[in-house]
């Protein structure tokens, strides 16, 4: 044809906004049925632990480490009550404020050791990817050296190496933290890489490299922004996982000290003779607070997981006419 | 009952991230036994949808309604196949329909034989042994022409050829000899040469199978040398339909005609056109200086072997010269290492022998950060424009990459003037620069590219083949625009393809390779018009022309050419 329309461009597209292309949201606004309960469950547990974190000072009626009231002693293993909503566990401390306060803990490590597991493992993921050779053959035995191991014995050991056993807040953390980090960095790294290496041999990359672009521009320009969209993916299921690696440290006794911070995990461990005795408070509302922000990411990252895939998305059918 | 299928009224309705698109509307098609009809029209037309719905082969989220009355094998009843649901589409598919693809090395299983995946389509329909499966399955690849069948039965597909195991899954749908054959785009992944031998396979499967044929093509020469009737589609309605002769001579509807103008005729080009020679001649004085742009001498690019295979020589002493403002045409079937060469020479892959010289650098062993210089006097553009632009940078961006990366323009921001001067340049409102690669057609894109290749002004262009992923309305003015510049910015230019008409158009000169050799050179209409060697005579006859009586002579004299070798 001699005329140079397309219907492409003749059917006005609505552009969505900045707000609108946002991870979540523009994941949110693709979703119907049971994908967007899913999702929507998740995003709204999630949401509840971060809010009770942030206004933790405003919530929880006393401190992580309070046990006393103007002199006067909590009691241990009090059953919930007026006072202590609750009740109170084996050390004398208030159930629902050290929940409460376990939340920032909780929510602390999780974004320490994503940020920290995503920018190494972007940053190796990319240079191995691109750059080849033997630096990619080292990073990959390494990467796979980590992976048989159990999470729980790295972060262990990592954690005795960081803080040679001794746990102040920022210590705990940091230990949990960077424990996670490096189980994480392989599964970054792996996504990243084999992302990179399928870019690599894309025509762009090509008309870059046609084009005079230096190496690190590619990498950075072309390539990586091109190789992050599984990224939101591992990032919540990540999360869910540090939680419960946080969680195991502390049940463990490798966690925070109960003066430093309030752990979940820590708490399970200390409730765990309780149990023989009935007492079900001091265990129970840690547990479901670990159960929940797990269960809450879990499901946010499966369901964008889900909607991600336009193989597995659901749509809404056409009105009329039969299925094919 | 005297048709094999009939389509009434069909919608075709997918359900989209972007709400509802209709694929096919209201169209209404028959097939009588023994025809071949023809579907055409370009990408996103609606003509895959319509024929894989007399399969019932639509996604999940299609919505169809209307019938597709498929008549039964022995013509004693029909069903609709819109209604066929689970084990009932079964026993229809394969039966009463068949399906042939595009790509056949896809469409294969690799971890089978052949033999067995034959068998797997008559044991899915009836109750027979597997010795007698085997049986039919070596006779359905002799009648398909594959030789030593009884042989080649036990081979897995690697073991074949591009056009062999097309022969093989026409093979596969012949086997249960059904009443009509479904072909989308059956030669489009194949070279020109095989195209030909393939299409011969269909018409027999015609006249010795009497099967009709619903084949889908963009190709106005397949159709012009294959088809009876010709339905033309165009954004999802069937804009006309008739007999091919019809159809060819006089056009009823304006969209047919635009369709058939835009077909690029072998003969017609610029190459064999005395205009172009005058310009050749009045070129000569103005590049006074000799030193070709590129130069090859004996050149060599050898692929090394993976540990135990033997490695792979692409390109074996080839000779050639590009001269300043020059066009020289690369022709050559896929594997005869003409996107080799023309990478060597943008430097993306090493030279491994011999010389190549590019803007008097010579490239064997060369280092990219010596050659890194050099690139702003190439510009390149690949064959498939939607994979070619970085999909999250704007237009104006991707423009504005060879400015930014070579220091003409500090960020995208100042290079804004020059992107404005180049998008105007290659016909696209500036508008466009704001979009992202995948908001545009593959013609506009294409056009872009062009922009990008271009916005150094660099003395020598390589194009490999720029049109082979567009839809041919598009891909003639592309060519146009692409000769348009050319006579604009005097560059040198090696235009890779595998189609003969379109090099035809735009190149001075033609070189023929074939396995990695250079076979013919020399002006458009001595390569065309009197070709020497036996390869590029059997390449010449080979390409169908859009002209069913004119193609119908051809077919003659390639038989006779493929009797005399």
């Amino acid at each position: 044809m001699a005329g140079t329309a397309t219907p492409v461009s003749a059917r006005p597209t609505i552009k969505p906004t900045l707000w609108q292309r946002l991870p979540l949201v523009s994941h949110l606004r693709q979703s119907i049925g049971l994908q967007r309960g899913m999702l929507v469950v998740g995003m709204v547990i999630t949401a509840v632990i971060v809010f009770a974190a942030i206004l933790a000072p405003v919530i929880a009626p006393y401190g992580f480490a309070e046990s006393r009231v103007d002199g006067v002693q909590f009691g241990r293993q009090q059953p919930p009550s007026a006072e202590h909503i609750w009740g109170t566990t084996v050390g004398g401390y208030d159930v629902f404020s050290r929940v409460i306060w376990g939340a920032q803990t909780a929510l602390l490590v999780v974004i320490i050791s994503v940020l920290l597991s995503i920018f190494a493992g972007v940053v190796l993921g990319l240079v191995s990817g691109y750059l080849g050779g033997w630096l990619d053959r080292i990073l990959v035995v390494i990467a796979d050296a980590i992976y048989p191991f159990p999470t729980l014995l790295i972060a262990i050991v990592v954690s005795i190496v960081l803080t040679g056993g001794e746990s102040s807040l920022w210590g705990g953390v940091l230990a949990a933290a960077v424990a996670v980090t490096v189980v994480f960095i392989p599964q970054y790294f792996r996504v990243i890489r084999s992302e990179v290496v399928r870019l690599k041999a894309e025509a762009f990359v090509e008309s870059a490299q046609v084009i005079g672009s230096s190496t690190a521009r590619i990498m950075f320009l072309h390539v990586l922004r091109n190789s992050t969209r599984t990224l939101p993916l591992i990032v919540t299921l990540n999360a869910s996982e540090a939680i419960l690696t946080l969680a195991g440290l502390g049940f463990l006794g490798f966690g925070i000290q109960p003066t430093a911070a309030a752990e979940w995990g820590y708490d399970l461990n200390r409730a765990l003779s309780d149990t023989a005795s009935g007492i079900w408070w001091t265990g129970v509302f840690p547990g479901i607070s670990i159960v929940l922000l797990g269960l809450g990411l879990t499901l946010v990252g499966e369901s964008i997981n889900d909607i991600a895939d336009p193989r597995l998305r659901t749509r809404k059918r056409p009105t009329k006419g039969v299925p094919a | 009952m005297s048709t094999v299928v009939d389509i009434r009224n069909l919608d075709v309705t997918f359900a989209t991230d972007a709400g509802n698109v209709t694929a096919v509307n209201d169209v209404s098609l028959t097939v009588s036994p023994g025809e071949i009809l023809a579907i055409v029209g370009e990408s996103g037309s609606g003509k895959s949808v319509t024929a894989k719905t007399i399969l019932g082969l639509l996604p999940d989220t299609a919505m169809t309604s209307g019938a597709v009355l498929l008549s039964d094998r022995h013509g004693a009843g029909a069903h609709d196949v819109v209604q066929l649901t689970g084990d009932r589409l079964r026993e229809v598919r394969g039966r009463d329909v068949a399906m042939v693809f595009q790509e056949p090395s896809t469409a294969l299983n690799p971890v089978y034989t052949v033999g067995w995946q034959i068998a797997e389509g008559i044991r899915a329909h009836e109750k027979i042994s597997k010795r007698a499966a085997k049986a039919r399955a070596v006779d359905i690849l002799r009648r398909v022409g594959i030789p030593e069948p009884e042989k080649r039965v036990d081979y897995y597909p690697h073991q074949f050829s591009g056009g062999q195991k097309q022969r093989v899954v026409i093979a596969m749908a012949l086997v249960l000899d059904p009443g009509l054959i479904v072909a989308d785009e059956p030669t489009t992944a194949l070279d020109v040469t095989v195209q030909a031998e393939i299409l011969d396979l269909l018409r027999r499967c015609r006249d010795e199978f009497g099967t009709a044929i619903v084949l889908i093509t963009h190709n106005m020469g397949v159709v012009a040398d294959l088809a009876d009737r010709v339905a033309v589609m165009y954004q999802s309605r069937l804009v006309e339909q008739a007999d091919v002769r019809t159809l060819f001579t006089a056009p009823r509807e304006e969209y047919t005609r635009n369709l058939l103008a835009s077909v690029p005729k072998l003969g017609a080009g610029k190459a064999a056109a005395p205009v172009v020679s005058d310009r050749m001649r009045d070129r000569q004085p103005d590049h006074a200086d000799p030193t070709p742009v590129v130069e090859a001498r004996d050149l060599r690019i050898i692929y090394p072997g993976r540990l135990g295979s033997p490695a792979f020589n692409a390109v074996q002493g080839v000779n050639l010269r590009i001269h300043q403002g020059e066009v020289l045409g690369l022709v050559g079937e896929s594997g005869s290492g003409k996107t080799t060469i023309g990478r060597a020479i943008a430097g993306l892959t090493p030279v491994t022998g011999g010389s190549l010289t590019v803007l008097g650098r010579e490239m064997l062993g060369i280092r990219q950060r010596d050659f890194r210089g050099a690139r702003s006097e190439i510009g390149f553009v690949f064959q498939d424009p939607a994979t070619s632009f970085n999909p999250r940078m704007t237009i104006a961006e991707c423009v504005a990459e060879p400015l930014i990366v070579h220091g003409r323009a500090r960020d995208a921001a100042a290079a804004k003037p020059r992107v404005h001067e180049l998008l105007e340049a290659v016909q696209l409102p500036r508008t466009f620069g704001e979009r992202f690669p995948h908001e545009l057609s593959g013609g506009q894109r294409q056009r872009a590219s062009l922009a990008r290749s271009l916005a150094l002004e660099p003395r020598l262009l390589i194009a490999d083949e720029p049109t082979s992923a567009l839809d041919v309305s598009v891909q003639a003015r592309v060519l146009e625009l692409f000769a348009e510049l050319q006579r604009e910015f005097g560059f040198a230019a090696l235009f890779i393809s595998h189609d003969l008409a379109v090099v035809d158009l735009l190149a001075d000169r033609i070189a023929v390779l074939y396995q990695g050799k250079l076979v013919e050179e020399g002006s458009g209409s001595a390569v065309l018009g009197s070709p020497q060697h036996p390869y590029t005579k059997r390449l010449l006859a080979s390409l169908p022309v859009p002209d069913p009586v004119e193609q119908e002579r051809r077919r003659e004299e390639l038989r006779s050419l493929r009797a005399a070798e």
